[in-house]
């Protein structure tokens, strides 16, 4: 077996692994302070790319069009968590599920019925040259990804261990009812997950935008982002991280080396095969911090 | 032997409940009258794709509203029921057709089983994830293994006509008829079920997994067999979609979204209800012809089907959400608290009849 060709793979894996993260963030942002698994994080980071792109288009400095879909998320987010999720509390978290999924229904159709279906491309203005790194070449792009994925993990990171509202979402992640009867007020610590959630979206749905043009189908790489998360469990940052790095290599390698016996096509569901069989073997998952849903 | 004869002892006081009554009402009209009033548009359009529909959406229900275990996946029990039979029919000319219907259900509750047995060790969304695969895998092997699908390029096959002990059944008046004797059978069939100490046996797990442990419920088989029986309902739904429906099989006619639109049926007709799959698929293949409709008259032109599309995506959402708030239990509770206002007043007017 060629060395360099299966480290290039593996790289390139790597950090398409890193945009699968990108997306589970999301997720478990959500999840851990709300326990809702939200599938409209895929539309929100489809309607956030595609604000974007098109007040780019209609001549906004890219500044201004950052701030304003920011804002748009945000909005989106609070009025999530206000219309839609408050008066579904305490239901199941199936059901919670449902209802977001209601809702990315909502999110695309609408953001196509405002901005049109047809596709966009993004240019974030990074050279997308192969940079060769000791033979083995490296996608500029997915570099800066990788490089942008981790200044947002420092940043949350830093967010959750040295501010107020942080020490919030970690109260209220532990003990929903402990945090309320300190005096924590809940809804508006779901508003602010759910405004983070939205930000998330925006940086994710930049870079895969960039990388995939933006049209509908940027909403699917939620189905990326499951077997991540059911591989690194759905609370767990950390579990995002790897879980994303271990589902990117397993399925470029998988693709590029197992798929042409099956005549390829095979990305579409050696993630889910490879976390479930993970979860086989190791039922706790990567970190397995929760065993409650997994015997 | 002995329960269901206490039970049919019970059933058979002099009369019919009024629910029993209601349900041959229907059964009456749709076996005598629908077929000879309706137009080739009713049954086409609405009516074959509604009774298929309500029969996918009660497969799922046995699984996800008797027995909790959510599924994300169901679509592709419906293409290996439908690309099973068209197989059958295609390499074993000879078998007369209801086998043919059978085998590929017993096939779908095969391929069920398999892709049921991560339930045995994840719960909740991690099993619902986990169904995703038996989407995704599914669909890939009717779309690039070529046997399946007769070495068509695009995975496309278009099934025999269909033919019950040799006649034809072509006409839309035809299929519709066949399908709903089917659907009807198989409705039967799990109304059984649901009633049997098994259906029971379902919610019990559903409800409380240990507690169903420590009564003696086989927890692990019953969840397999939720799994297997729900696919085996699901899988005759594709079969009934493929040859008396479209009358053509694709693989990317079982996507996700298809998946999406039998869990909505569920959830919009209420979770363990056999009445609430019917409810939900007639909102959810009214619905959108309703809104094309509405759109043409209001906005003419404007309305193209781009638009139609996602019009129709944002309402149904918003229709997913309100149900989900407003109605949990989905319209057979609505239809409940309907009947218990209406009841008073009809009760003597069947009482009459009766008589």
């Amino acid at each position: 077996m060629d060395l360099s060709f299966f480290t290039e793979v593996l790289v390139g894996g790597l950090l398409s692994g890193v945009m699968y993260s990108l997306v589970a963030i999301g997720f478990v942002l959500i999840y851990k302070t709300s326990g809702v698994l939200n599938f409209a994080q895929g539309s929100l980071l489809l309607f956030s790319a595609l604000t974007f792109v098109s007040l780019i288009e209609r001549g906004l400095p890219f500044w201004a069009g950052i701030l304003i879909t920011l804002a748009a998320m945000t909005a989106i987010g609070a009025l999530i968590e206000r219309v839609v999720l408050r008066p579904l509390v305490n239901q199941p978290p199936i059901t919670l599920f449902m209802a977001t999924l209601g809702v990315s229904y909502v999110i695309e159709g609408a953001a196509q019925l405002l901005w049109g279906t047809q596709v966009h491309g993004l240019d974030l203005g990074i050279d997308d040259r192969p940079l060769e790194i000791s033979g083995v070449f490296v996608s500029t792009f997915d570099l800066f990804a990788a490089g942008v994925a981790g200044a947002m993990v420092a940043v949350l990171i830093l967010f959750f261990r040295y501010t107020g509202i942080g020490l919030g979402f970690r109260a209220v992640a532990d003990d929903p009812l402990a945090a309320l009867s300190l005096g924590l007020r809940l809804d508006r610590i779901g508003t602010a997950v759910w405004t983070a959630a939205g930000m998330v979206a925006l940086v994710a749905g930049l870079l895969w935008g960039a990388r995939l043009g933006v049209q509908f189908s940027l909403s699917l790489v939620v189905l990326k982002a499951l077997p991540v998360l059911v591989l690194g469990g759905f609370d767990s940052i950390a579990g995002a991280i790897v879980g994303g790095l271990i589902i990117g290599a397993v399925e470029k390698l998988a693709e590029v080396y197992i798929g042409p016996f099956f005549g390829g096509g095979i990305e579409g569901w050696i993630a889910y095969v490879a976390a479930l069989g993970f979860l086989l073997v190791r039922p706790a998952g990567l970190f397995g911090q929760k065993l409650v849903e997994r015997v | 032997m002995s329960d269901i004869a206490i039970k049919t002892g019970r059933r058979s006081l002099p009369g019919l409940s009024p629910q029993a009554f209601g349900v041959a009402a229907l059964l009456a009209i749709a076996f005598g009258v629908v077929p000879l009033v309706g137009s080739e548009y009713l049954f086409d359009a609405l009516l074959t794709p509604f009774l298929v529909l309500s029969l996918a959406g009660l497969g799922l229900n046995l699984l996800t509203g008797y027995t909790g275990q959510v599924s994300l996946g169901s679509s592709a029990f419906m293409a290996v029921g439908a690309y099973a039979a068209c197989n059958l029919a295609f390499r074993l000319p000879g078998l007369p057709f209801l086998v043919d219907l059978v085998a590929a259900g017993v096939i779908a509750a095969a391929v069920g089983l398999v892709f049921g047995l991560p339930s045995l060790r994840l719960r909740g969304f991690y099993l619902a994830v986990s169904t995703l695969a038996a989407q995704f895998f599914v669909q890939w092997v009717f779309n690039k293994i070529g046997w399946f699908s007769n070495d068509s390029a695009s995975g496309i096959v278009t099934p025999p006509p269909l033919s019950i002990a040799g006649i034809a059944v072509t006409s839309p008046v035809g299929r519709y008829l066949f399908t709903l004797s089917v659907v009807v059978a198989v409705t039967a069939l799990v109304w059984r079920l649901v009633r049997s100490p098994t259906g029971s046996a379902l919610i019990a797990v559903r409800d409380h997994e240990t507690a169903a442990r420590v009564i003696g419920i086989p927890v692990l088989r019953t969840k397999l067999l939720a799994f297997a029986v729900s696919s085996f309902v699901i899988g005759i739904a594709g079969v009934l979609w493929a040859f008396a429906y479209l009358r053509n099989v694709e693989p990317a006619g079982f996507n996700l979204d298809r998946s999406f639109q039998i869990l909505f049926i569920v959830i919009i007709g209420g979770l363990a209800s056999l009445r609430g799959a019917f409810l939900g698929a007639a909102l959810i293949v009214i619905f959108p012809l309703g809104l094309a409709r509405l759109g043409d008259a209001l906005l003419g032109g404007l309305f193209d089907s781009g638009v139609l599309e996602m019009s129709q995506r944002v309402v149904l959402g918003l229709l997913i959400i309100v149900f989900l708030i407003a109605e949990p239990a989905g319209l057979s509770a609505l239809v409940d608290r309907m009947t218990r206002r209406i009841t008073p007043w009809i009760t003597p007017w069947i009482t009459a009849g009766r008589a």
